[in-house]
Order: structure tokens, then C-alpha cells, then sequence
């Protein structure tokens, strides 16, 4: 794995392992777990709904992640900064990118792994009917690059400053705005008197759309270069502003 | 060969290096000095590439260090100021990340991490997580990653701040004992360190050079009065180091 995926897969490992080196992994993902069932099959009403699919699961996934998510991501970058271990990664010869990427990757997969564990949830729901596998496999890579979405953002809150905490608010106020941004709240308050094309272009930037989409089993190419987008775009700008204040 | 030519180093309004000029050649062990805030680290950070100069140029071995960094990086051994390391990684699981980042795997990292564990006197505690140890031992871990690759260039920000007697010893041995054509530059503030390990010592004020010669050339120019009074080598230094730099500070 080293020599395919170089420098960026030997930052990837430690970041990875750092994660389950302290209760941060377990912890996320125990209450990652109980949140869902909890969302699921009480809030969500799955069983009295009388329907074979996830559909509840899947939709209470953009604000479980709001909340979850940036609790992931604030400690990527203001940690290091915090111990100043950024001064010993920034000399080593590696490139900003394998960094940048290796840490969002580490994060990402372990919000996969922790995706993957709900798998219970699937097995019951195809235990007492018949759903469409095809379309909960959609909704699953779609939750997932949401995720990443997610992730990328809180990489950029996290390099912007040494304070976890911080990082985590900024990420989640961020995270809030691009979620909410497609909620119906907010485009009828737009759609009142605004013209259609802003309505559009903001319910278009919403992640809430394009998960929407995704989720119910139309896995549009657009809806999945709109989240490699963002994770491209955010990720970027951690590149730029922990070139900024790293020193700081 | 390192160049460091006209590196100024601006924060908001404030020069904490100030068109700094000088080259270290192979063979070289400089002793960087200067009072608090003199520039010492920021210095350090701009000649391994953390810190980007407001002006200037670094070139190690020839390798600008903002156009060619990662052949530059390379090069080089740092050891930041206050040893940062990972506080939740084990001893041996860091210098195995340090390890593999500078290219190395397999029985050839296990060797590699096994010399320098011995080299600093670490092997008792490699099981253990970083942020157990004291703070000596941390500051190990720092000189540990630095020297792993027994790099050509070696940049150490107050090596010994730390380290019991001992160790000190220990760290000057191992600092004199690299191979002759490496090019050293430790920043301290215990003179008889430079007395001890380097052939050339630069002292800086207020971001510029004030003082470039061998210790003995430096001790040699301690203002009379002051220098009757030292009778030691580190001494007389001393009283060189205030009389060029007490005004200033
Ligand atoms: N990120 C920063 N922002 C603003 N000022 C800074 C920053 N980093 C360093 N300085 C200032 O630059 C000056 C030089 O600092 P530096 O750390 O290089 O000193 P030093 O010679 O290493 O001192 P010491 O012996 O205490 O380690 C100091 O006045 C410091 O306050
Ligand atoms: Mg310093």
C-alpha cells in the first residue's frame, strides 16, 4: 500500500491509526450507531411506515453528519498546530498534497467503516420484505460522499485555526448552510420573491439535493461530480490556508 | 554547501530576521547564539522550509528551498524547537512513520530505527506512548527523527534544553562524532556547548549578524576588563556574547 499510494498512504496509515489509538474512533462510531437506530426506527417511524426500504435511515443522514462530521474533522489540522507537529510534517519531504489528502482520507474511511457497521439495519429491512438493494446501494455511496463533503469542509475550518473547538463550530455553522440551503424552509422563503434561477442555484449548491437524488436510487453522475467538487474545491482551500498560517 | 543569502523575515511590522547573509560548507558544526527573541528559530524555520522568507534565498546543496523543496528536505535533519512529536504514537510507532516518509522499509527501517533508538539511549522506552515520557526523553524522540536518515544537513533548535548532564555529554559525542564532511547548525544557549562541539559560531541581535568567527576567535575579542574576570574558555565567550549584544537586546 506504501509504494502504490506513497507518501500520501504512509500519512493516510498514521492518521488512521491515531484515530484508533485514542477512544475518538470507538466513540464516534458506537454513537454514530445508536443515533441511526435510534433516528430509524423510532424517530423515522420505519416500522410503522409498513414500507421495505431506508428510506428514513437515509434522511436523517445530512443532519446526523452536521453534528457528527466536524467532531471528525476539527482535530485534523489544529492539532498540529496546537503541538506544533505541523513544523516537523511541513519539513519532511513530502508534498502539502499527500498531507492534506492523507488526513481527509483517514477521516473519510473511517466515517465509511462506521457507514458499513449499520449494516444490521439492511439485513432487517431485508429480512421483512423485499426492498430495492439497488437502491439502498445508491443511497449508501451517496451518504458516503456526503460524508466526504463534509470532511473536506471541516479540513478547512481545522486549518484555520490552532482551537479544536473552534474548528468544530465553524465546520458545523458552514456545514448548516450548505445543508440547509436546500431544506424547503429556505428556498420557499426565496422562491416568494427572488428570481427562479437564485432559487435554483442555491437549492443546486445544497447538499440536501443532491443526496435527495442520490438517495432514492437515481445515481445521476452530476449529483456525485457535485460532491467530488466540493471535496476537490475544500480541499484545496486547507492546502491554501495551511499555507497561510501555518506559522501563525 | 548551505546558502542563506538576504533572507529578511517580516511579521506584520516587526523584522525578526533582518537581510541575513552566511554559508555553512561540509564539515562545519555552527553555533547559532543570540539573546531571546534574536531570530535564532525563525531562521531555523525559514533554512529547512517551514517558514517562507519575506525576501532571500536558501539553497541547500543547491536546491532552492521554495523552488526545489522536497530534494532540499531531503537533505536535511531538523529538530524544530521544543522536540514536537505525536503525543499518542508510541516511541518506536513514530520513528517507523519518520522512517517510512524519508523512503525507507522493510529490514532496512527496522535497522535504521534500532541504530538511532540505540544512538540516543531510547530502547527502554519504545513501547511507550509519547506523552509518558519526561521531557528529556521527548526532546530524544526529536533528536531521535532528526538523525534517522543521517542526513547530510542537520539543523537542531536548542538540542540539549532538557537533558540531564549525561546526556548532554552524550548528545555533544554524537554531534561530534558525525561524519566529518555533514554540516551541522545547533542554536543553544550554554556556551560551553559551542566552546565544546563547534568549529564556527555566529551570534545574532535583532534578526543580523553581529559576530562570525571560531570560538576562540570570539573568546579572543572579550572586552579586557570583563575577560580577566572568566578565566575559562565558555566564560570568556560569555563576556564576548553580552559585550555584543546587551545593548542591543
Ligand atoms: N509567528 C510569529 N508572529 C509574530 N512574531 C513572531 C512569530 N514568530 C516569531 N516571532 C517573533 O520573532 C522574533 C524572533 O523569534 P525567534 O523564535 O526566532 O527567537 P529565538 O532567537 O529563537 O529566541 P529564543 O532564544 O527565545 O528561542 C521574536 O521577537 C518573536 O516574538
Ligand atoms: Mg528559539
Amino acid at each position: 500500500m506504501d509504494s502504490l499510494f506513497g507518501k500520501t498512504g504512509i500519512i493516510f496509515k498514521r492518521e488512521l491509526m491515531a484515530y484508533f489509538s485514542t477512544p475518538l474512533a470507538y466513540v464516534f462510531i458506537v454513537i454514530f450507531l445508536v443515533m441511526n437506530g435510534i433516528f430509524t426506527f423510532d424517530l423515522g417511524g420505519f416500522f410503522i411506515r409498513g414500507q421495505a426500504d431506508l428510506q428514513p435511515f437515509f434522511n436523517f443522514h445530512p443532519w446526523l453528519y452536521l453534528f457528527m462530521i466536524p467532531a471528525l474533522a476539527m482535530g485534523l489540522w489544529s492539532d498540529e498546530r496546537k503541538t506544533g507537529t505541523i513544523e516537523l510534517l511541513m519539513t519532511l519531504p513530502i508534498k502539502l498534497r499527500d498531507a492534506v489528502l492523507g488526513k481527509f482520507l483517514a477521516a473519510w474511511v473511517l466515517s465509511g467503516v462506521a457507514l458499513l457497521l449499520t449494516f444490521p439495519i439492511w439485513i432487517t429491512v431485508n429480512y421483512l420484505g423485499n426492498p430495492d438493494n439497488g437502491v439502498i446501494l445508491a443511497a449508501y455511496i451517496g451518504s458516503w460522499l456526503m460524508a466526504g463533503g463534509f470532511l473536506a469542509i471541516g479540513s478547512c475550518m481545522s486549518a484555520m485555526t490552532r482551537n479544536a473547538v473552534i474548528a468544530f463550530i465553524l465546520t458545523v455553522a458552514i456545514c448548516f448552510a450548505f445543508v440547509a440551503s436546500g431544506s424547503a424552509i429556505v428556498l420557499n422563503a426565496f422562491s416568494g420573491w427572488a428570481p427562479e434561477f437564485l432559487t435554483n442555484a442555491i437549492a443546486s449548491l445544497s447538499f440536501l439535493t443532491h443526496f435527495d437524488a442520490i438517495s432514492k436510487g437515481v445515481l445521476d453522475i452530476r449529483d456525485m461530480l457535485f460532491f467530488a467538487a466540493v471535496i476537490g474545491a475544500w480541499l484545496l482551500a486547507s492546502a491554501i490556508v495551511i499555507e497561510i498560517k501555518k506559522a501563525n | 554547501m548551505i546558502e542563506i543569502s538576504h533572507v529578511t523575515r517580516k511579521f506584520e511590522h516587526f523584522t525578526a530576521v533582518d537581510d541575513l547573509s552566511f554559508s555553512v560548507s561540509e564539515g562545519e558544526v555552527l553555533g547559532f547564539l543570540g539573546p531571546n527573541g534574536a531570530g535564532k528559530s525563525t531562521t531555523m524555520k525559514i533554512i529547512t522550509g517551514f517558514l517562507a522568507p519575506t525576501s532571500g534565498t536558501v539553497t541547500i546543496d543547491g536546491h532552492d528551498i521554495r523552488t526545489d523543496p522536497l530534494a532540499a528536505k531531503q537533505l536535511i535533519g531538523y529538530l524544530p524547537e521544543g522536540a514536537p512529536s505525536y503525543p499518542d504514537m508510541t516511541v518506536l510507532g513514530f520513528l517507523e512513520f519518520i522512517a517510512q516518509i524519508r523512503g525507507f522499509s522493510g529490514k532496512e527501517m527496522q535497522q535504521r530505527v534500532e541504530k538511532v533508538l540505540n544512538d540516543v539511549d531510547l530502547s527502554s522506552v519504545c513501547e511507550q506512548t509519547i506523552d509518558t515520557l519526561s521531557k528529556g526523553f521527548k526532546r530524544r524522540v526529536g533528536l531521535a527523527q532528526a538523525i534517522l536518515h543521517d542526513p547530510k544537513v542537520l539543523i537542531l533548535d536548542e538540542p540539549t534544553d532538557g537533558l540531564d548532564p549525561n546526556q548532554k555529554h552524550q548528545v555533544r559525542q554524537l554531534i561530534r562524532n558525525l561524519a566529518k564532511d555533514k554540516i551541522v547548525i545547533v542554536s543553544t544557549h550554554i556556551l560551553e556547548e559551542v566552546s565544546a562541539v563547534c568549529t564556527r559560531a555566529i551570534i545574532i541581535a535583532n534578526g543580523r549578524i553581529v559576530a562570525d568567527g571560531t570560538p576562540n576567535e570570539l573568546e579572543a575579542q572579550a572586552p579586557v576588563t570583563e575577560a580577566a574576570e572568566m578565566p575559562t574558555a565558555p566564560g570568556r565567550l560569555e563576556a564576548f556574547f553580552r559585550s555584543v549584544t546587551a545593548q542591543e537586546a
